[in-house]
């Protein structure tokens, strides 16, 4: 299997500077990290890469980009992005959101109801779920919030090594940090958002993980009825992280839905 | 020298098998384990040793806040403040503090505190803590804002205590459609701010700006000569010299009529380092954005449960009485202990704190008693050598903004 050449580097999207890595060959899917922030490689981002282009812009204050002191909401992170897609020329990309990165992407589909043609949720935040509450990492240290993201704890060291570094915290410190500067009340959800979705023309999937213990299984069944194109798949045997647990499986859901819409 | 009294008000009776057993004693323990008939016997005892301790002679009461711990019973400074304004005659009342950043309207704020310090006469002492990371969540106040918004609290309060309203307040954090509050302080141009804290420098370097005493909190020595050396590099940048009034410090003090007494009570000073309570998780102590970003690397390791306490080294009973962070004595043991104290950290300031843990009544009123009328005295003859004088001896200006406003006048 040929290695995808990953090149990394700022881009600014009208005066904010973002961290975006971009590899891969084929039409583009942005790919839309999780509040713990991402691994600067993935084993699923290789899947994707194999017939995409595949585009992971780090959120502003998040891995690699800079914090701007000024971004208060989600909805200004999906506002920047936004931006940084219409500058590449990837307005009609497919938005892959993670998780909080679900959140975001289902915010930039109600930008512009137009663009964003495919949208795929994997266990999005950013709705208040009906049934349920969404793990609030407040509460519990960064390795115990992460770990709550595998259904298999196999996966965690497999991704993360069986001692984390300092360097990792650190990481997942300053990710958990912007994330209370932008959704810490009410957390992780826009009321607005069951609203808008409404008007969202995008074909739309959404997925989840059947022991996805972090965001409650009623906020993906919140997103599939309010969203007017959507459908939903159910991965068997994951949990919220489900791109580092079960890469290929996710890949190959992608990919398929993003061929045949 | 100003000498005052304080408890954490502690909430002596709960089941402490209930927090050995889920293993933490703060914020997630049910307080299924609060009992409000004890909870009332309690308050009125906090109550009475107050106003007992203005009989024997203290200079202050010193006044605090925690939330959803059995470790201190007050949940609002304010309440008690409002109380003592009217129970007390002489006492200043010294808050330590108002947590700023917990409130959303600073405003109603600025304007209790000057309803207490009108009904005091004017004894009131302003002081503002950030609040301890778990008082962020317990009362859903963002750490990530923590500081952000003591300060601009901070300026609002200010404003409204001393410049003539109505006006109007667009900050980041505070929007106020109108700044007119009836009420304002009896003391001008407005009470005293007093800054306590342990070792956050960017607190400490604040307070020196500022020209507000800082109160070192049972820090050990060495690391209270620490704080004084970076308030003092703070202050010489901001012009002006600062000197023991603007340098405060609360001890661990146990006071009996016998060693062995106090000993066996000051043992209950432990409690609040995990033995009986005071156990949290340690993310709950520093959530994301409430500690310095200098020191995140410290602070990660402690959070991920990997290293201990940056703020509290454990510490045994024994190691803390040789460091002098718990006093405990005959009152001629317990002078000849803060006397060192005194004599190589220079404090104007001094607040006892006592009554802690399981201690009795009759154990903590003798403590007072001993503390007010044979401790304090021999203290008070120590800062004369020492010139070892309090803001009100100093009558040291309430602020730098204050003095340098009025020198500005003065030269005009």
């Amino acid at each position: 299997m040929a290695t995808v050449d990953w090149k990394s580097g700022i881009v600014s999207a009208g005066g904010t500077d973002l961290h975006v890595t971009r590899g891969g060959k084929g039409p583009p899917i942005v790919v839309l990290h999780r509040d713990i922030g991402t691994l600067e490689r993935l084993p699923f981002y290789d899947a994707l890469a194999r017939t995409h282009e595949v585009i992971v812009p780090n959120h502003p204050g998040y891995g690699k980009s800079p914090r701007q002191e000024w971004v208060a909401n989600v909805r200004d992170i999906a506002a920047i992005h936004r931006c940084l897609l219409d500058q590449l020329g990837l307005s009609q990309a497919s938005l892959v959101g993670l998780g909080f990165g679900g959140w975001i992407a289902a915010e930039m589909a109600t930008f512009a109801p137009s663009d964003a043609p495919r949208l795929v949720l994997v266990g999005p935040m950013g709705v208040k779920p009906p049934r349920g509450e969404i793990l609030d990492q407040a509460l519990i240290s960064y390795i115990e919030y992460v770990k709550a993201g595998f259904h298999d704890q196999s996966a965690f060291d497999r991704n993360y090594g069986a001692t984390v570094t300092t360097a990792q915290l650190v990481q997942w410190d300053l990710c958990r940090e912007m994330s209370f500067r932008v959704a810490w009340k009410p957390y992780m959800y826009n009321d607005s958002l069951p609203w808008l979705l409404r008007g969202v023309r995008s074909k739309a999937l959404i997925v989840r993980g059947d022991d996805d213990r972090v965001v409650p299984d009623s906020a993906a069944s919140l997103y599939a009825e309010r969203l007017p194109n959507a459908t939903s798949e159910t991965i068997a045997g994951a949990g919220h992280l489900i791109e580092m647990e079960q890469p290929d499986t996710l890949a190959r859901l992608i990919t398929s839905f993003i061929a045949s819409n | 020298m100003h000498l005052m009294y304080f408890t954490e008000q502690p909430m002596k009776d709960y089941p402490a098998d209930a927090g050995l057993e889920i293993g933490f004693t703060s914020l997630l323990m049910s307080n299924k384990h609060f009992d409000p008939v004890v909870g009332s016997r309690l308050y009125n005892e906090f109550l009475e040793n107050y106003v007992y301790a203005e009989e024997m002679g203290v200079d202050g009461i010193m006044l605090n806040e925690h939330h959803n711990a059995p470790f201190c019973m007050q949940a609002k400074a304010n309440v008690f403040a409002s109380l003592l304004a009217g129970m007390t005659n002489r006492v200043k009342i010294v808050l330590l503090g108002n947590p700023l950043p917990l409130t959303d309207n600073s405003v109603r704020l600025a304007e209790e505190l000057a309803m207490i310090d009108m009904v005091s006469k004017g004894r009131l002492v302003s002081g503002f803590v950030r609040g301890g990371g778990q008082e962020q969540l317990a009362t859903n106040a963002n750490p990530a804002y923590n500081r952000e918004r003591f300060q601009e609290a901070h300026d609002l309060i200010v404003k409204t205590w001393t410049v003539p309203g109505p006006f109007r307040w667009e900050g980041k954090h505070y929007h106020q459609r109108v700044v007119n509050p009836w009420a304002l302080p009896l003391q001008q141009p407005h009470p005293r701010i007093w800054i306590p804290g342990v070792i956050s420098h960017e607190t400490i370097i604040w307070a020196a700006q500022h020209g507000y005493p800082y109160i070192a909190l049972n820090t050990s020595i060495e690391d209270t000569k620490k704080i004084w050396a970076r308030y003092d590099a703070a202050a010489a940048e901001a012009g002006y010299t600062p000197g023991p009034e603007n340098r405060g410090y609360l001890i661990r003090c146990h006071v009996a009529e016998t060693e062995e007494a106090a000993l066996a009570s000051a043992r209950q000073f432990l409690w609040m380092d995990g033995e009986f309570t005071g156990r949290l998780k340690p993310v709950w102590a520093s959530p994301s954005g409430y500690f310095s970003p200098s020191s995140r690397e410290t602070f990660v390791n402690f959070v991920a449960g990997q290293s201990a306490s940056p703020t509290r080294p454990r510490k045994t009973f024994e190691q803390q009485l040789g460091d002098l962070q718990i006093i405990a004595g005959t009152p001629k043991q317990v002078v000849e202990s803060l006397r060192t104290i005194m004599r190589e950290t220079r404090p104007g300031i001094m607040a006892f704190w006592g009554n802690d843990g399981r201690m009795s009544q009759a154990d903590a009123r003798t403590s007072i008693r001993l503390l007010g009328q044979e401790v304090m005295p021999a203290l008070r003859e120590t800062a004369k050598e020492l010139d070892l004088k309090s803001p009100f001896e100093a009558d040291m200006p309430v602020s730098r903004d204050w003095a340098n406003a009025q020198q500005k006048r003065a030269a005009e």
